[in-house]
This record gives structure tokens, sequence and C-alpha cells, in this order.
């Protein structure tokens, strides 16, 4: 996936204009989607219904209420949030690390909040009962937040020496503290009750089923922040994929476009992780679904990421809160179950143009 | 540890509220969470209010027909609320806590029941469901039996019989034996039973080394039945047998592995007493 190359070729394959109209129907698409997910649920509420009473100021029943604005409008934006962190996330780290499979676990986030959450669910019981008051439920997803930056923290240092950080050595001494956090995670798991087991497996498939105005006003901004100072990094990060050496000749920071990458996915991916657990998938498809269609340029393919990841996960949970309702299926399953065989189906149909 | 911040969390709600269950005689749309309540509102003879019930409530079998709104600590509030129930009746420990944060914002009563596994607790809890519909009257004969089938038990256990050691088996993952060590439901009704875990010194259900199995000695394994025919049961035990250590013990030459249904044996429901009197008798080769 070379951007540039000496014969030329980037200005007979330029795709930017794809990318422009692209980012268009993605913008319809995530409307029309936000919609379908705040009219479909369960209980079989009608949005349209509930907002016209709203607006007329006809009275609504209570429990209309609380589906639309405690539990549907919450997990909307939620979802919306998380789709498109995940998604962002995942795109910034393959031009990072100019892999393409690369994602933000490389950068210890996934395990570090991972243990976060499971340091949080089985021994969180024996901290003092006023934190444990204090924190509430949201222990949980604190702890992962804290986590993913703690582990991000640690290799970011290892990886950084003298003010210039080796994307090589933070691979390999990513592979290192994952294995590390593994080890404690185990231990931890050793001591979990059979409930706990429950309660860290379920939270391994994620779910957006803990959404809450309260949740969401913690994450969102961390986030939004993280989504939208990302399109900054577009220029730096088209200058990376030509090596880091010719980068830098071409003008472009490299230090300050590698530190603000790795802050930028640990912000967007932790915060996400923190309050929806593990959902896998959304940062390897979505980036590259859109790299097939408009090509490797980063200055639409963030925004697009975004675009299209949020509309993703909203598709996904509406599967996973209908489709065997009234329970609910974890969203990380149905992430995986629809969008596997897509992926593949993608890949082997544009084979050719891999290759190639 | 979610257990414990979700009590503190329910406790300081239910402070807020009351410490007793509140009566709801009007409700007639109960939904049951947790096997044991779904188990005392049959027995108390109030399943016609009954309309769902989560994942666990798989006894009696009527109860399997009503709509399923999925595992209890992981419950969905629009599904919740989509089988428009007006009274929710739960074991402790369900979840998420935003979950039963939006049903109470819902304005949908939500009683929890404290779970309990000694006769003392088995009676408070039968009492507490009966409580909440507001029928606490009904409570009288599921107590009564319970009573009945528990004093049957300590007149058998007090027989002077020598007291023989019981290792629950929970599975065999990977030729591996996860047993059940203390603070377990298993424990519990191994020693309501009137006999002894084998295994001690272990909290919660852990995986043994061999050398653990070899000095915990069980005189009887016991484990969950899961298919419902002998050839299940045959190919279990042989499963149980190639384990050498297994294969080693007391039991294993005895022949002695008990197998029973799961929610029979550990729900601590109204049918407790005659489980634990069905277990003693398994153990000690009938009254």
């Amino acid at each position: 996936m070379v951007a540039l190359d000496a014969s030329g070729e980037r200005l007979a394959g330029d795709r930017r204009h794809l990318g422009r109209s692209l980012a268009f129907w993605l913008f319809a698409l995530l409307a029309a989607v936000a919609m379908l997910s705040l009219g479909h649920g369960a209980s079989g509420v009608s949005a349209p219904q509930v907002l016209l009473d709203w607006f007329t100021g006809h009275e609504i029943a209570r429990t209309d209420r609380v589906v639309l604005f405690d539990i549907r409008l919450p997990r909307l934006l939620t979802g919306m949030l998380v789709g498109a962190g995940l998604a962002v996330s995942g795109a910034v780290m393959q031009g990072l690390f100019r892999n393409p499979l690369a994602d933000p676990g490389l950068l210890g986030v996934s395990a570090g909040a991972s243990l976060g959450a499971i340091a949080a669910i089985v021994l969180g019981g024996l901290l003092p009962p006023a934190i444990l008051a204090a924190a509430g439920w949201h222990l949980v997803p604190l702890a992962a937040f804290a986590g993913s930056w703690l582990a991000m923290a640690v290799l970011y240092g290892i990886a950084t020496q003298q003010g210039k950080t080796s994307v090589a050595t933070m691979l390999l001494a990513g592979i290192a503290i994952a294995a590390m956090i593994a080890a404690v995670s185990g231990l931890i798991i050793y001591r979990a009750d059979d409930q706990q087991l429950r309660d860290l497996t379920f939270w391994s498939l994620g779910s957006l089923a803990g959404a809450s105005w309260v949740k969401l006003l913690a994450a969102g901004p961390v986030i939004a922040a993280a989504l939208v100072v990302s399109p900054l990094l577009a220029r730096g990060l088209n200058g990376l994929a030509l090596g880091e050496a010719a980068a830098a000749h071409v003008g472009i920071r490299v230090q300050r476009v590698k530190t603000a990458a790795i802050l930028i996915t640990a912000a967007a991916t932790g915060a996400s992780v923190a309050i929806s657990g593990g959902i896998g998938f959304v940062g390897i498809v979505v980036p590259h679904l859109l790299r097939l269609l408009t090509g490797p340029d980063h200055r639409w393919l963030l925004v697009n990421s975004g675009l299209l990841g949020a509309s993703v996960l909203l598709v996904a949970d509406m599967v996973s809160r209908t489709i065997i309702a009234p329970a609910e299926l974890p969203i990380g399953i149905i992430t995986a179950m629809i969008g596997g065989p897509f992926f593949l189906w993608v890949l082997l149909s544009n084979r050719r143009m891999l290759d190639g | 540890m979610i257990r414990r911040v979700s009590q503190a969390a329910a406790l300081a709600l239910s402070l807020a509220l009351s410490a007793q269950a509140e009566p709801h005689p009007d409700a007639q749309r109960v939904l049951a969470i947790g096997g044991s309540v779904t188990e005392i509102i049959y027995a108390l003879g109030q399943q016609d209010r009954l309309i769902a019930r989560d994942t666990t409530s798989s006894f009696p079998a009527e109860a399997q027909e009503l709509p399923d709104v999925g595992y209890m600590r992981a419950l969905s509030s629009e599904g919740v609320l989509s089988v428009k129930p007006d009274l929710i009746l739960s074991e402790e420990g369900a979840g998420p806590p935003e979950t039963i944060a939006v049903l109470k914002e819902a304005g949908i009563p939500f009683e929890t029941i404290p779970s309990g596994t000694d006769a003392e607790g088995l009676t408070a809890k039968i009492e507490a469901v009966a409580e909440a519909l507001g029928v606490p009257e009904a409570a009288a004969s599921p107590v009564a039996a319970l009573k009945a089938d528990l004093d049957k038990l300590s007149a058998a256990v007090g027989g002077g019989a020598p007291s023989k050691r019981v290792m629950f088996v929970l599975s065999l993952q990977g030729g591996r034996v996860m047993a059940a060590g203390q603070g377990t439901e298993a424990d519990a009704i191994i020693r309501l039973a009137g006999a002894e875990n084998a295994v001690q010194g272990v909290d919660g259900y852990k995986p043994l080394t061999d050398e653990a199995i070899t000095a915990a000695a069980p005189d009887t394994i016991l484990m969950m039945k899961r298919g419902a025919n002998d050839s299940d049961h045959a190919a279990a035990t042989e499963a149980l047998m190639a384990i050498p250590a297994v294969a080693a013990t007391p039991a294993a030459r005895n022949g002695a592995v008990i197998r029973m249904d799961g929610l029979y044996l550990l729900g601590f429901g109204p049918r407790t007493g005659q489980a634990a009197l069905d277990l003693h008798d398994a153990i000690y080769g009938g009254a």
C-alpha cells in the first residue's frame, strides 16, 4: 500500500474525489441507521409516535419515555461513538505501523483494559468500602480505562529513547507486555468464583447494554475529542507510508505524529472498551473496506472510517438487541459472526487488487 | 466483586426504600429472575401471575414456555420492559446494575429476594416471595413441606452413621477435575445432607491436581446430570474413571458415583429439603 511511487502512478489513480463523495453517502447512511436504531427495540415502542407526542406536549407513558430517552438514546450515542472510535483507532494504528493487520491491541490498550476490568470484577470487593461506595458500579469501566492507559504509557516509555519512539520496539515489547498482562490476568482469574467468571466472559464479549447517560457523559467527551483531532493526523500518516526517513525529508514531524497517533488511539479505544467491553473486528475491517474502495489516502480514510464504524456498530447492536428478544446477544458475537464472512468475501473478490 | 459492588449499590437503594419486601397484591404481570424464585412462585400456586422468566429458571417444565429475558446477570433493560412486567422478583445478584437502575427509573417495582442455604434462609426466601406477591398465607404449605423434609433429614442424619466424604465434580474439562470447595452451593448441600465435603481448604470451584484428589479421598463422587438417559451417565462415569487419580479413590472402588439434576441439587428453592434427603439416601444407601 504505497501511496506514492517514482513512476507517478498516484496522479493517475487519485481517488480523493471518491473519498469525498463517499463521506457524504456514509454520513447519509449513518443518519438513516441512527433513525432505524432509535425506532427499533424489543419493546416495540414507536419512536416517531413518542417524539410527536413529546413535541406536541402530549402526555407520554413513563415506560415509553424511559425506553426512548434512557435506554435507546444513550445507547445510540454510545454505539456511534464506540463504533467510530474503534474504527478510527484501527485506521490510525494501521497507518502508524504501516501494517494492514495493526490494531489498538498493539499498544497494549486492549490487554491493559481487560486486566483492569478483570481486577475490578474479581478483586474490587477487597477495596475499602468508602472507595467502593464512591465508585459504585462504575468501578469496572474506570479500572478498564486506567488499565488501558497504564499499559500504553509503559509501552510508550519502553519504546521511546532520547525523544524518539521506535515503532519496531513498540511492536515487540508490546508482545512481551501483553504476555505479562495475560499472566497477571490469569492469576486473578484463578481466584475468581463462578459468578465472576461469567461476568468476565460477558465483559469480554462486549455489549452496549450498560449504556447510560452517566457513562456517556464520562467517556463520550474523551472519544469525541480523539475523533475530532484525528483528521489532523492524515498528512502525517500519509507521509509515514513512505517510511520514517522519507517522511522526515518531506517535512513531517515524525515524532509528533507518532505521539499524537498513540494518544488518540489510547483515548478512543480505552474509553470505548471501558464502556462497552471487548468488541472485536470493527477496527480492522472498516478501514480495510474503505481502503479497497477509496485507497489508502488518510485524508478521507480517517473520517470515513469513523462514519462507517459508527453505522456498522449501530447495525450490529440492533441485531444484538432484537434477534433473541427479550434477551440480548453480546454484540462482540454479532460483529464477528457477520463481519468475518463479509470481510472474507470482500478480500476474495478483490484478490487481484491485493496481490497487485 | 461486581456482586459486592452491586450489592452495595442495591443496599444503598433499598435503604432508601425499605428493608423488607413490600407487598404487591395487585401485580398481575410478574417477572421472575433466578431459578429458585420461579420455583417458589410455582410452589406458592401463584404461577398464573408469572409472565416471563430468566434463563436460569428451568423448573418446572411449564416455566420454560414463558418468554426468556436472558441470563440473570446480563439482562437487557428494553428486553425486560418489553414483556411489560408490573413486578420483578429477583434473586440476589441480578444485573448489570445499569439495567436495574433503568428498570427502577421506569417505575417497575423490583424486589430482591435474599439468598439462603440453610433451613432458616430457605424459609425466609419462600416467605419473602409470598410477602412480595401479597399472599403471605400461601407460604405456609411450602414452608411446612420444606420443614417436614428437613426434619426427616435431621432424623436420618442423627442416626449415628459415620460421616462420609463427598467430592462434588462440576466438570471434567480436558481431563481435569473441577471440584467444589468451600463457599459453594455444592458444599452447602453436601453438609445439609449430613456428609462432609472431601475437598477442604479450597475456595469456590477450582481445578484439582491429581494429588489433591488422592488426598481428598472421597467416599462418594457427586456430579450434575447432563443428559436424561443412562448411556450419558455411563459415558460420563467412564470419563471420570479414566483419570487415574480418580480411579484410585474409595468412591471409584465402590462405584459410588451419584448424579443429580443441577437445579434440583444446587438451586436452593422449595425442593431443597427433598433434594438433600435424596442426596442423603444416595450417599448412605437409602433410609
